[in-house]
């Protein structure tokens, strides 16, 4: 996946789990939190969603990683390299 | 084949957390004893009729979208489109008291607070004050603290409020809505349901409780869970103090890595092998319900009646307790499915009337005497109801009532205790590793508390590893 793909892939996530937010628009470096209706329980739910599609493993005290979209490329980059995008919510 | 986990009853507490566990990609299964799902707030067929149990309300009424509320809460971590619930809002509610001179208070409510402000402003005008100081120190949903757990509502209700009536028709919602304890419940319980009552509201599903029920197993299947009915777990298995699995009814036994177990708290631990408690357990409830459900002729409306559901009491002590007698016809709830704003309206309508009742004594009735008994403790209950309401005899086409002894049978909850015990574990933690308890007896209660609690407790297991805690 590229870094663009994985921008997409989290956009995905956040359809899938909050369908009624808006995510064309999220811009990459303000906290998601600040931009969208997600509480602790979603996050858990995007990092469930990261595991299932795949296999990505988020220990919760990386969870801080994840809070902006730029913060999960930074960090999901390496473990997401040799994976292809899974969209369940987005066309493209 | 080995579970992730196994969750004990398909009521609502069970189906959430099931969604949960399916959704984080868990293999689970849902083990159900009776051959229908919904536990204590579940449907049946009489006389060609469906029928619901439960008071056909769900509590924390928000609108779709509405941020921080426990529905929306709910219906995203199931990922249920809010229109999917196609709520039907309350008309109005009454709490009802009688005094002793004879007079009828009525303070009505609805999902608008302004009502209950300016019933109350009407009623008592020099308590306006004083409630508008109660609903701000309500305790919110979470971060309660120890103390708001050890307080009594009612002397915390003293403190804002000095007319001893309004006190008391202040607790009579609260505590039909969902106390285990009698006549009195903890100041964090109070705020809990003072908020999902009048500060959010009632709605009904379009479609009763069996449209929840459908869309919730919907969701669980969609996800991979397994629901496997007349399966009932006669013992939860363990070795050192870690759950292994699960024994059912026929003797085959599954094997899994959790266990989370909605059959209540003394009921799970007899699951376990420990000592069955008596009867005289102070862990078992002793708040149970005779119930009749009433099929109508015509529309309560049309007979004058509007209200959705009146919460009443026939005296100025409200008598939430386990009577002396069969049922305790001084108090009780009317609910009238077809007073919610329903697009469809009921092809029937029907009225349900709820009267706390003696577990003991219908426990104990024999076969040959058990009907007429139950047909005489509810016409007692409805010479009383009717006061509050309407001539619903005269209109009613068919009944169908049921006492705790019911309720005990297809609940499996000891005594017949609709709310559970009055011990209750807030951590959903028990003796044994891999073992948390869900639903009632983990604290909330409703269709919605139920939800959260399933939903809350499978969480805690998402982020814990296998043989952590629970």
């Amino acid at each position: 996946m590229t870094r663009d793909e994985i921008v997409i892939a989290i956009k995905d996530i956040i359809s899938t789990i909050a369908p009624d937010e808006a995510v064309g628009s999220l811009a990459m470096d303000v906290r998601l939190r600040d931009q969208i209706e997600l509480d602790s329980m979603d996050f858990l739910d995007i990092v469930m969603e990261l595991r299932k599609r795949y296999g990505v493993q988020v220990p919760e005290e990386d969870y801080m990683q994840l809070a902006t979209l730029q913060g999960c490329v930074d960090y999901l980059g390496p473990k997401l390299e040799s994976k292809s995008l899974v969209l369940t919510a987005l066309k493209v | 084949m080995r579970y992730d986990a196994l969750i004990i009853g398909a009521g609502m507490s069970g189906l959430a957390a099931g969604i949960r566990l399916a959704q984080a990609g868990k293999r689970v299964a849902i083990l159900e004893r009776h051959y229908l799902w919904g536990g204590l707030n579940s449907f049946y067929k009489r006389g060609g009729r469906r029928f619901e149990t439960g008071l056909h309300a769900l509590t924390n009424f928000a609108a779709k979208g509405t941020p921080n509320m426990p529905l929306t809460r709910i219906l995203r971590q199931l990922r249920i489109p809010h229109e999917a619930l196609r709520l039907a809002p309350q008309r109005r509610s009454i709490t009802a008291l009688r005094t002793s001179a004879g007079d009828t208070l009525r303070m009505s409510y609805s999902n608008d607070m302004a009502l209950l402000r300016s019933e109350v402003a009407r009623l008592f005008p020099s308590e306006s004050a004083g409630f508008e100081r109660l609903v701000a120190a309500l305790p919110g949903y979470s971060g309660s603290s120890e103390s708001d757990y050890a307080q009594s509502a009612r002397a915390r209700l003293a403190d804002f409020v000095r007319d001893p009536l309004l006190a008391e028709m202040l607790m009579i919602a609260p505590l039909f809505y969902g106390s285990p304890t009698e006549n009195d419940m903890s100041w964090a319980e109070y705020g809990i349901l003072f908020r999902s009552i009048h500060l959010e509201g009632m709605a009904r599903p379009e479609g009763g409780i069996k449209a929840l029920l459908d869309l919730l197993i919907a969701r669980f299947e969609q996800e991979g869970g397994e629901l496997r009915m007349k399966s009932g777990v006669a013992a939860v298995m363990h070795d050192d103090g870690k759950v292994r699995g699960v024994r059912l009814d026929d003797g085959s036994e599954l094997e899994c890595e959790r266990v989370l177990s909605s059959a209540g708290l003394v009921e799970t631990e007899a699951l376990c092998g420990r000592s069955v408690a008596s009867e005289e357990d102070a862990r078992i409830g002793r708040l149970s319900f005779l119930e009749s459900c009433c099929v109508l002729d015509r529309a309560p409306q049309a007979l004058g009646h509007d209200v959705t559901i009146v919460f009443y009491s026939d005296g100025e002590r409200f008598r939430y307790e386990r009577p002396e007698v069969p049922v305790e016809p001084r108090c009780g709830v009317i609910t009238c499915p077809s007073n919610y704003e329903l697009r469809e309206p009921d092809r029937e309508p029907f009225a349900r009337v709820t009267c706390p009742a003696n577990y003991g004594y219908w426990k104990g009735l024999s076969e040959e005497s058990y009907a007429a008994e139950k047909a005489r403790a509810v016409d007692t209950m409805l010479d009383t109801a009717e006061t509050f309401s309407f001539p619903i005899r005269p209109h009613t086409v068919f009944r169908d009532s049921f006492t705790p002894r019911t309720i005990e049978r297809y609940t499996g909850h000891r005594g017949g205790a609709v709310y559970g015990s009055p011990r209750k574990s807030r951590d959903g933690l028990t003796a044994l590793r891999g073992l948390a308890l869900i639903g009632t007896d983990q604290g909330l209660v409703g269709v919605i508390g139920a939800m959260l609690s399933g939903i809350t407790i499978a969480n805690r297991s998402l982020l814990e590893p296998a043989g952590g805690a629970a």
